[in-house]
């Protein structure tokens, strides 16, 4: 994160939202995605002002509309790049990038990876509930090969994706798994995920109760990862190649330093900015 | 059960599946997106009943949706997909490639507003935006007008060596259900023959795809393209009357349909679903003895000008209503009007009024208030917000 400003007062986590009254359905864990925000941002006393949440589009992607922090609803797909050129141009916000498993390992895949690589210091939260939610559940790219459902069935025989070893292989610079459910261990993971420099990568399980009801038993299944995060990228990327996707914590801190800008806005370091966003 | 036709209860989505089932294509690259998804949902549902032998694919975009439906194409296979406003913007880069390639692609696309703002209404600028690509474009206001539009866009596709693309407005035809009447398979296997692309991917003849071209040859490329939309329309014509005879439903010559527009003072010219509400306004107005006719644009791209023109000489005054927006132009229909019109000898006043765009609902009432207006309405080359 950048200059953290904490506000005077510290705000409440509820003085965190905005008032509108999210549409999710019933039970749907993005509600505690954005209770768990609002209390990281609470405990780090930022002020709404200096935060800005970046989303794509799907039912996680309305997570900006229920925050009281500057919101770009942006287009599918897109949330990254969006997010990209608000922190070049404003570094001094502390930038969250939030969205869905479809946005953002699906249409804006490439993204994922080379906003890993590029190493902006932004936090980026992916709520992971394994399908398209918003548009009545087809499979995304993390569901299960043999996931069966109505519109894909018998499963769609394709080898999930696999979202952390992915944003270690390409230079995420910390990565975390959390849960929904886990209220204290989720606003935790965040708090350290915006603390640390450089492009940190948050997937948070967040089940999806309407056409995932299965994700229910999630609660059941997950558990603190068993040992410590690790600094050393193939320590973590064995870790996370050999659990069952249920570990949840810290599973990677890098210490490569974050992309910085050369222009007024950023440091004095030398950027390759300018050749790396031309055509 | 495909053997004889039969009426069903369907949405305008589901007739869609119908006609892109009953024209048996081989692979369907689609993309979920609202209001489109029935359609991919449906043609799941036969594939898996093994009523279609399809091969459906979801890749992760529609851009990649496009992609693969072209190459897919390009193997001399008939490619059906389908999608919707955000979904159509996205594929934009290679709607041109589709066209350039002379791919016969049919997709269908559900009109829907485009962001931002964020919405989900019905408004067709999402592809009156495309019309510069070069795939032909055809609008349709009703499930069964969709259903037939599909099976003769693929006869009509392969034939020119054109992608098509129909559209129907979302909501108001994509989820509205009503009876239609779907076609015996074996009246579609007589009307449409097994596809066979002359220029393909096929080792046995060695061609490629993609070439780089000097600009002589570039430009004969796209004087191709232009004398193959040339053709549409004869084709076209044919076609529809063909479809006619063998599926029994009027199919308005295909290009065009005049609705009571004889001796009339104020036609009435649309495209989409507005065309079954303005027809419920012109009865009300014409039991008041007002000589009110509609004219249904079909066929948009290409845009028939010379048909445009008979049906509206010497007819005084045009109402055209858009329900798309065009900012620095206005509504689209409206202009594209107005310049097939230009020059004409007894050109009609021309009123372009920007009646349905952001998907704003247009009862008959207000197709009346519109007609009341233009007695005193002085003719305008702008659009009018209304
Ligand atoms: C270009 C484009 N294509 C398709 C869509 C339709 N669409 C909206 S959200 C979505 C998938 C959302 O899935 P995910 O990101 O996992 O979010 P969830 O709804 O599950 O939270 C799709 C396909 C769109 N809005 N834009
Ligand atoms: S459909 Fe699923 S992801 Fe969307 S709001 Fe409902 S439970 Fe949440």
């Amino acid at each position: 994160m950048s200059n953290i400003t904490p506000t005077e007062v510290q705000m409440k986590p509820a003085e965190y939202k905005s008032g509108v009254t999210p549409i999710w359905c019933p039970g749907c864990g993005d509600y505690s995605v954005l209770l768990e925000i609002t209390k990281a941002l609470s405990a780090m006393a930022l002020k709404p002002e200096d935060v800005a949440v970046v989303s794509g589009i799907g039912c996680s992607s309305r997570i900006p509309a229920y925050l009281k922090t500057y919101g770009f609803h942006g287009v599918h797909g897109r949330a990254i790049p969006l997010a990209s050129g608000l922190k070049v141009a404003r570094p001094d916000l502390t930038v969250i990038c939030a969205g869905g498993d479809g946005d953002g390992f699906s249409i804006g895949g490439n993204h994922f990876l080379h906003a890993c690589r590029r190493n902006l210091d932004i936090t980026y939260i992916v709520m992971d509930n394994q399908v398209y939610g918003m548009t009545k559940g087809q499979a995304s790219p993390t569901t299960e090969a043999d996931w069966d459902s109505v519109l894909m069935p018998g499963g769609t025989g394709i080898r999930p994706f696999q979202p952390l070893v992915i944003a270690l292989a390409s230079g995420a610079n910390f990565v975390a798994r959390a849960f929904s459910g886990d209220v204290a261990g989720t606003t935790d993971t965040i708090i350290e995920a915006i603390r640390h420099p450089g492009f940190s990568f948050v997937q948070v399980l967040s089940p999806c109760v309407t056409f995932r009801p299965d994700q229910k038993l999630w609660r059941k299944q997950v558990r603190k990862a068993p040992v410590e995060y690790t600094t050393d990228p193939s320590t973590a990327a064995r870790r996370i190649m050999t659990d069952d996707g249920f570990n949840l914590g810290i599973l990677y801190r890098g210490d490569r330093p974050p992309y910085t800008l050369k222009t007024k806005n950023g440091g004095d370091k030398e950027s390759t900015l300018g050749s790396e966003f031309q055509i | 059960m495909d053997d004889k036709n039969q009426r069903m209860l369907l949405s305008g989505n589901h007739a869609v599946a119908w006609g892109a089932r009953l024209c048996r294509p081989q692979v369907c690259p689609v993309y979920p997106i609202t209001p489109q998804t029935p359609i991919l949902e449906k043609i799941t549902e036969f594939v898996t009943a093994g009523e279609m032998q399809a091969e459906i694919i979801t890749p992760e975009s529609e851009h990649s949706a496009m992609a693969a439906s072209i190459a897919a194409a390009m193997t001399g296979t008939r490619v059906f997909t389908a999608t919707s406003s955000q979904g159509l913007l996205l594929m934009h880069e290679l709607l041109h490639w589709a066209a350039g390639v002379r791919s016969s692609i049919v997709m269908f696309n559900v009109n829907r507003t485009i962001a931002s703002p964020w919405g989900f209404w019905p408004d067709q600028t999402d592809s009156m935006a495309q019309r510069d690509t070069g795939w032909i474009q055809i609008y349709t206001e009703s499930g069964q007008e969709s259903l037939d539009a599909v099976i003769q866009a693929f006869k009509l596709a392969e034939q020119v060596k054109l992608p098509t693309m129909i559209n129907h407005d979302a909501f108001y035809v994509s989820h509205a259900v009503e009876a239609v009447e779907v076609p015996s398979q074996q009246s579609v296997d007589d009307f449409l023959p097994a596809i066979n692309v002359e220029n393909r991917l096929d080792p046995e003849i060695g061609q490629s795809v993609g070439s780089n071209a000097m600009q002589e040859t570039y430009r004969r490329a796209r004087q191709d393209l232009g004398d193959a939309m040339d053709d549409v329309l004869h084709a076209k014509i044919e076609i529809s009357h063909e479809w006619e005879k063998i599926c029994g439903r009027d199919q308005h010559g295909g290009i065009v349909e005049r609705y009571r527009c004889e001796e009339a003072e104020l036609v009435i010219v649309t495209l989409g679903s507005m065309c079954g509400t303005v027809r419920e306004a012109i009865d009300v107005m014409r039991d008041q003895g007002r000589a009110v006719g509609l004219l249904k644009v079909k066929l948009f791209r290409p845009f028939p000008i010379t048909m445009v023109r008979e049906a509206l000489h010497g007819v005084p005054d045009v109402l055209v209503l858009d329900r798309n927006f065009s900012p620095g132009l206005g509504g689209v229909l409206h202009q594209e009007l107005r310049s097939a019109l230009y020059g004409m000898e007894k050109a009609p006043n021309i009123y372009g009024y920007l009646a349905g765009a952001g998907g704003v609902n247009v009862s008959p009432e207000k197709i009346i208030e519109y007609a009341d207006t233009i007695e005193d309405a002085v003719p305008s080359s702008e659009s009018i917000w209304i």
